[in-house]
């Protein structure tokens, strides 16, 4: 960024200031505001208004089932994405053309838990041209499409419930994948609960990503009833495996909280996915009844479809030797995280005193071997000790998640002890360690779970943050602390509060996105049904008690703005086509009394709300989204009539010419 | 030579004793905050939208010096705005009818204002295409002037300068004229 000399210098001056006021005051204590500011923390996250930050960060919403676009390191709030929820600030969910994106087999659900966003990868890079997230609740897998910022496919996860360990890329984006965290009845039935072990299945899913993103489902694989919680795929000499962790190997259905925490090792269950690909060719599966939808948002009809399919391919291990193998980890691993290479497999052990770490080079000897212990469904069991590539001691307690900065280090994150800790691939001694305030939960570096870490910064994600914020009644913001981890020391730098729960969340170098970002649609690519390409187009049309109203919006008016004829028990649907090819600058469009949101329009969409009125008057209509010095003036009328009226449909803009 | 080193050392250490007392803290918060770039919306790159006043000036080259006078009255972000405006844009003709030496003297730093309070004498707010611009309208311009419309059959004349064409831009709209308006005062 070009700065003015002048100004360049007297902030020289001044950097050369603070410098000196650290030399001669000494180093404090980096607890102390003074300590933190004469460290020069604040200038490491401050962006100068008119720069822009160095790395998005996609934040998942976690209960809000929304996706949050931060700048990294500022920490500046960017965009709320809405994915599984409506949002009526952006009419998603209430116009008629994004209702479909949250229909599935149980109807339209409009809402979800999010948790883990995940973007495409090349080559085992991020690649910035989508980012992935899982809905937990009614099992769910979003696409967020990175040139728009929307959300462009939702594929629906049949045969599981609780959509936790999704969805994990492969190192191309071949599939993202899903796993149940809930076993449930396969197929699903009206049986006892405490059938469990008899009845109840644990189902994992393979979906395949096209070369425009589009996602379907390629197989499931069929494992016994345990709670499948996270997962990551190989990477590099890897690079065709999957793995999943696993508790409840106990198959418990019910206080979890003590049945599920008996054994002494659950599983990490690695699934050979090239291998099921041979399968799936070889014909080795079965086609079972199932029920999901796929919700698609095209861009040039600016409209999603739902679509009901009713099948899905099953692989069952038992029938497909060297698809599936169990790799025993100690106590309930929660994070399955693989290193660069591809060859550390670390569990998150956690309720473990210490973090496992497999070696993939040792699998394949020991799947070689038949080094097994047991089998468990026609699953080989393979030993522990086989596997088992190291461990590091007494790390912390309860760890969670693993992320790598790319240089040789890991990063876990311990929630009961509240801290993250450095540690060294290959040696597993302990480096650094610090505090999170309070209860961290997963980690993230930008590309840290990718084969190229972009190791500068370190993002916590804390589940509570009482004392950290002004207090704000009962609930308190879960929050995102912001490290500084391009030394030997890890350094605190920022600590700024999220929307919803910041599960978990992905980072990315903004030059890999900002270039494809979309600026507007090209109003002549517009193929929406009811759009109006100009004002002349603009027009009311009724078809017994349905009215469509083909509206335009440019600065700073509707056309038509004002409307008769309409009757009490019409269904007037707005059709509104945002003629402006011009960078941010949509239109809103609020309708007195109705009974959805508004529409926010971008420019070259069409966009759709229906309103039912319910009585006689004249209702005003206008613009939401402050466009113009004279976006206050956007304003409109519409006029009910009584059922029987005889009022005509007529409608305008200006005063009519006068006869010549 | 060492007098200038003496000085620059006492105040070196006169800083440092400040800063310790004083708290270098706000010292490095305010450097920062200082240090604020200064560039406003014309500085956005985009070709991709449709072209905004100001741009359609530019590449006009029948309006080099209306653009000229814009950057000199400084007026390039508010021709980009949201707007919407209608400017009634003189061609180079149009200058070149100003008397001999008034658009130097114009363009000189000290008479920035001047200028700029020309120049937005022949801005609306508002979107006011041709259809609109009917006889007798009076339009009500940036400076706080009304200024007549005559229409004439296809003829259209707005403070006494003929529309010899419009172009409609993102924020607004452009109507090229063939003479510069002066405010009445």
């Amino acid at each position: 960024m070009k700065t003015p000399t002048g100004i360049h210098s007297l902030s020289m001056l001044l950097l050369l200031g603070v410098g000196l006021a650290l030399f001669s005051c000494g180093q404090q204590g980096s607890s102390s505001q003074g300590g933190a500011l004469a460290d020069d923390v604040a200038s490491q996250v401050y962006v100068a208004p008119g720069e822009y930050d160095e790395f998005y960060g996609f934040f998942s919403g976690g209960f809000s089932g929304q996706l949050s676009v931060y700048g990294l390191p500022s920490g500046r709030l960017l965009k709320v994405i809405p994915v599984f929820s409506v949002d009526g600030e952006k009419g998603y969910g209430f116009n008629e053309e994004t209702k479909p994106m949250l229909q599935t087999s149980h109807g339209f659900v409009p809402w979800d838990d999010a948790h883990h966003p995940e973007l495409s990868q090349t080559d085992g890079e991020t690649d910035g041209r989508w980012v992935f997230i899982n809905g937990n609740n009614t099992p769910r897998i979003a696409r967020i499409d990175l040139t728009t910022f929307e959300t462009a496919e939702i594929i629906e996860i049949p045969n599981s419930g609780g959509n936790h360990s999704s969805p994990f890329t492969t190192q191309n984006t071949e599939y993202v994948v899903a796993g149940t965290r809930f076993g449930v009845p396969y197929p699903q039935k009206d049986v006892a609960i405490d059938s469990y072990a008899e009845n109840f299945k644990g189902m994992l899913t393979f979906i395949k990503v096209g070369p425009e993103g589009q996602m379907d489902i390629a197989f499931q694989v069929l494992l016994p009833a345990f709670d499948y919680d996270l997962a990551h795929s190989g990477k590099g000499a890897s690079h065709g495996w999957t793995f999943f962790t696993s508790y409840n190997t106990e198959e418990k259905n019910t206080l979890l909280e003590v049945n599920a925490s008996q054994n002494d090792k659950d599983f990490i269950a690695a699934v050979n996915w090239k291998k099921a690909e041979e399968y799936i060719q070889q014909g080795k599966f079965q086609e079972v009844p199932a029920r999901y939808a796929h919700n698609v948002y095209s861009d040039k009809n600016h409209t999603a479809t739902s679509e009901m399919k009713d099948k899905v391919k099953v692989l069952l291990p038992s029938e497909c030797p060297g698809l599936v193998y169990f790799l025993p980890t100690p106590k309930s691993p929660h994070g399955v995280d693989v290193d660069p290479t591809g060859e550390y497999i670390v569990g998150n052990g956690k309720l473990s005193a210490d973090l496992t770490v497999h070696s993939f080079s040792k699998m394949l000897k020991a799947i070689e071997a038949k080094a097994y212990d047991t089998e468990i469904a026609g699953i080989p069991v393979l030993k522990f000790e086989e596997v088992v590539a190291g461990i590091v001691k007494e790390p912390g307690l309860g760890p969670l998640h693993t992320e790598f900065d790319g240089r040789g280090h890991a990063y876990t994150t311990f929630f009961i002890s509240s801290e993250i800790v450095k540690w060294k691939l290959g040696t597993w001694e302990v480096v650094d360690r610090v505090p999170c305030y309070y209860s961290v939960g997963h980690l993230m570096i930008p590309g840290g779970d990718s084969q190229k870490p972009e190791g500068k910064y370190m993002v916590a994600m804390n589940k509570i943050t009482k004392d950290r914020y002004l207090p704000t009644g009962p609930e308190l913001n879960h929050s995102a602390q912001l490290y500084d981890i391009s030394g030997d020391k890890m350094k605190l730098l920022l600590d700024f509060p999220t929307v919803g729960e910041p599960h978990y969340a992905q980072g990315i170098s903004a030059s890999r996105v900002m270039p494809n970002s979309k600026k507007f649609y090209p109003i002549e690519e517009n193929e929406h049904p009811y759009r109006a390409m100009g004002e002349k187009d603009a027009r009311v049309e009724r078809s017994g008690n349905i009215v469509h109203v083909y509206m335009t919006t440019i600065r700073s008016h509707f056309a038509p703005d004002n409307i008769e004829g309409i009757k009490v028990g019409d269904k007037v649907y707005f059709h509104v086509t945002n003629l402006e090819q011009d960078w941010d600058v949509p239109h809103g469009l609020a309708v007195m009394g109705a009974n959805n949101a508004e529409l926010l329009v971008m420019p070259g969409q069409t966009e759709t709300l229906l309103w039912e009125p319910k009585r006689e008057g004249v209702f005003p209509f206008y613009c939401t989204d402050f466009c113009s010095a004279l976006h206050q003036e956007m304003q409109g009328y519409i006029r009910v009539s009584g059922q029987g009226s005889d009022i005509a449909l007529k409608w305008g803009l200006g005063e009519p010419e006068p006869e010549q | 030579m060492k007098n200038v080193t003496l000085t620059f050392t006492c105040l070196l250490l006169a800083f440092m004793l400040a800063s310790c007392s004083q708290g270098a803290p706000a010292e490095g918060a305010n450097a920062a905050v200082s240090a604020v770039p200064v560039k406003g919306q014309s500085a956005v790159k985009d070709d991709a939208s449709e072209q905004n006043i100001l741009n359609v000036a530019i590449n006009s080259k029948d309006h080099s010096t209306l653009v000229a006078g814009v950057q000199a009255a400084g007026l390039e972000d508010v021709l980009v705005n949201a707007g919407p405006l209608t400017v009634f844009a003189p061609n180079n003709d149009a200058f070149a009818k100003l008397p001999e030496g008034a658009l130097d003297e114009l363009l000189k730093p000290e008479n920035k204002d001047k200028l700029a309070r020309i120049i937005k004498y022949h801005a609306s707010p508002g979107s006011y295409s041709t259809e609109m611009l009917k006889d007798g309208t009076n339009l009500y311009m940036a400076t706080g002037h009304y200024v007549k419309v005559e229409r004439n059959g296809e003829e259209i004349r707005v403070g006494g300068a003929k529309i010899l064409g419009t172009v409609k831009a993102s924020n607004g709209i452009v109507h090229v004229v063939d003479t510069v308006l002066l405010p009445p005062d």
